[in-house]
């Protein structure tokens, strides 16, 4: 099945320059290695292609069931030069939660996502 | 010191510009030791450093006088004592400032100020340089050189050291500059419990108890996404306090009958928030290790934090410094239905294409459609038949004639662009001067920090 991520999991993102951190925390334990799994580099970085110009970087915290990303090149300069509405990346973690994301249904039934058959 | 004896952090303040009833409702709100206030932001420094250079006796948080003003009352009755970075670029202007409110409020002699200073390298940035300090920017490692003659702001992030000394002293209000956040939070813990300087774990504890609080309601139920609608009462929302233990395990929690929520999911939000590498979240003291933070429900309204590993820290101090780098403004326009998206399109096309026939250079344009791209962009995918949209364009550049001609082409388009166009009621842009940031390192050994101890 498809699942939006925003029915997995929470976030909170913030700025470090030119830099938006997105931290994605599991809304079950039992969901945190589906993350691991789902959401590799390579997945968000795609996810993020065309709205980010650097590179992606990916951290564990098993211990707070939670992903922090970090997003280079995607606040126009960041800070006060930005442009951008969205400045401070505040809200770079709900454009996160709107990736979609392949589970097998059998794994789906079996940590009861919601929305599984 | 019994070993259950707990000590009570409030936060009162985010930032600079955050809920101006918080600092009293923290004190007034139940039981507190400290009351910490964060101000700084990474461009506050530099905002402040405009103000002092046109009046001396400013360049500190001014917000913070009447917060004080507010808790005066339970400094000078209760044993309060407070902690703020509000003294920006002049801690003792805003001491000073902080007497005048004991007095006006009859409570001289019972408030004892402690001044922190010595972040400041504004003054001694040719020296640093000259003595082969390149202040190098973290992020492209360019020389501070290139930007030498714009620098506004320059002050080294500072740690607990000075804060501890100046309570030790008998300081019941500690006033500093360029603190990190977290420091206003760890020092009075550090102080209360006799932590040492190389007590990893604990230090690292107080750290993240300071990163949890730091940013005021953000962890008690503020810009939750958790649930959010659940989350009971923020208007009456209940600003987060520690109570911490001597071996470093704390509980978060807030003062009972207030709204939010402190909870795992509000904590855990708040820890993530700004975080670089968990691994090492550096600072003056000590480098803390995210990973190892456990959080735990402890009742209502409250989370217990235990088990953070610390490691000794490294032998720089992180400065943060402030240039003039051009100006910048951005103005809107509003477009109703029917065909509001294509409407604003075509207007910022019709702007462009006017810039560009007066010749005018800029580093960059861009524009957003507010209610369609501007928070997601593309991830937010089609939309169609918008009842509006908001056009926001802005440019940003070196030259400020050009910003300036910019701002005046916006209204024009009112009578002469597109139809269907209002919300421009708020008239011409302002033209902002751009002043950006360059982090830097500095051994840590060439930083000195001062502390004064005055009635």
């Amino acid at each position: 099945m498809k699942i939006r991520l925003t029915e997995l999991a929470h976030a909170r993102s913030g700025d470090k320059g030119d830099t938006a951190n997105v931290g994605v925390i599991a809304l079950e334990p039992a969901w945190y290695p589906l993350l691991v799994k789902a959401l590799t580099r390579d997945r968000v970085a795609a996810h993020f292609r065309g709205v980010i110009t650097g590179g992606v970087e990916r951290y564990e915290l098993p211990n707070l069931n939670a992903l922090n990303f970090l997003l280079h090149g995607a606040l126009g300069g960041g800070g006060t030069v930005s442009l951008k509405t969205d400045a401070q990346g505040k809200v770079f973690s709900t454009a996160m939660l709107r990736m979609e994301i392949d589970v097998p249904d059998d794994e789906a039934r079996a940590l009861k996502l919601p929305g599984a058959k | 010191m019994s070993s259950s004896r707990t000590v009570r952090v409030a936060a009162g303040q985010g930032f600079w510009g955050d809920w101006l009833d918080a600092p009293r409702r923290q004190v007034e709100g139940g039981q507190v030791d400290y009351l910490m206030l964060d101000y700084l932001a990474e461009v506050t420094m530099s905002i402040l450093q405009k103000q002092k250079e046109r009046d001396p006796r400013m360049g500190y948080a001014r917000d913070f006088v009447g917060a004080m003003d507010s808790v005066m009352p339970a400094v000078a009755d209760r044993g309060v004592k407070v902690i703020a970075n509000a003294g920006g670029v002049n801690p003792p202007g805003c001491a000073d400032a902080v007497r005048d409110v004991a007095r006006a409020r009859g409570a001289q002699g019972k408030v004892t100020i402690g001044v922190v200073t010595g972040d400041d390298l504004l003054p001694r940035l040719d020296e640093l340089l000259d003595g082969g300090h390149q202040l190098a920017n973290m992020e492209t490692g360019a020389p501070l050189g290139s930007v030498r003659d714009r620098v506004l702001s320059a002050n080294a992030y500072i740690g607990s050291e000075p804060i501890v000394e100046a309570l030790s002293r008998g300081a019941n209000v500690v006033i500093t500059g360029r603190s990190t956040d977290t420091a206003l939070t760890m020092a009075p813990l550090r102080h209360e419990f006799g932590w040492g300087a190389t007590d990893w774990d604990k230090l690292a504890a107080g750290i993240v108890a300071g990163h949890i609080i730091e940013c005021g309601a953000q962890c008690s139920g503020g810009n939750c996404l958790y649930d959010w609608k659940s989350i009971p009462d923020l208007a009456n929302v209940g600003y987060p306090l520690v109570e911490a233990s001597a071996d470093g395990s704390f509980v978060v929690t807030k003062h009972a009958n207030t709204g939010g929520r402190v909870s795992v999911p509000t904590v855990s939000e708040q820890l993530v928030y700004e975080m670089g590498d968990p691994h090492s979240y550096i600072t003056p003291d000590v480098i803390a290790d995210f990973t190892t933070i456990h959080l735990a429900p402890d009742g209502e309204n409250r989370v217990r934090v235990f088990g953070i590993r610390g490691k000794p820290p490294t032998d720089k101090l992180k400065v943060s410094i402030a240039y003039r780098a051009g100006f910048k403004a951005v103005g809107t326009l509003v477009y109703a239905w029917p065909d509001a998206l294509d409407k604003a399109k075509a207007a910022d096309r019709i702007l462009r294409e006017r810039l560009d026939r007066m010749g005018l250079k800029f580093d960059e344009i861009l524009t957003e459609f507010v209610g369609v791209s501007a928070t997601h962009g593309p991830l937010a995918g089609e939309v169609h038949d918008v009842p509006e949209t908001q056009m926001r364009i802005g440019v940003r550049g070196g030259d400020r004639a050009a910003v300036e001609r910019f701002t005046r082409e916006l209204a024009p388009l009112v009578l002469n662009g597109p139809p269907s166009v209002t919300g421009f009621a708020g008239g011409r842009p302002k033209v902002e001067e751009v002043v950006a940031y360059w982090p830097a390192l500095v051994d840590k050994s060439v930083v000195k920090t001062k502390v004064e101890v005055l009635p």
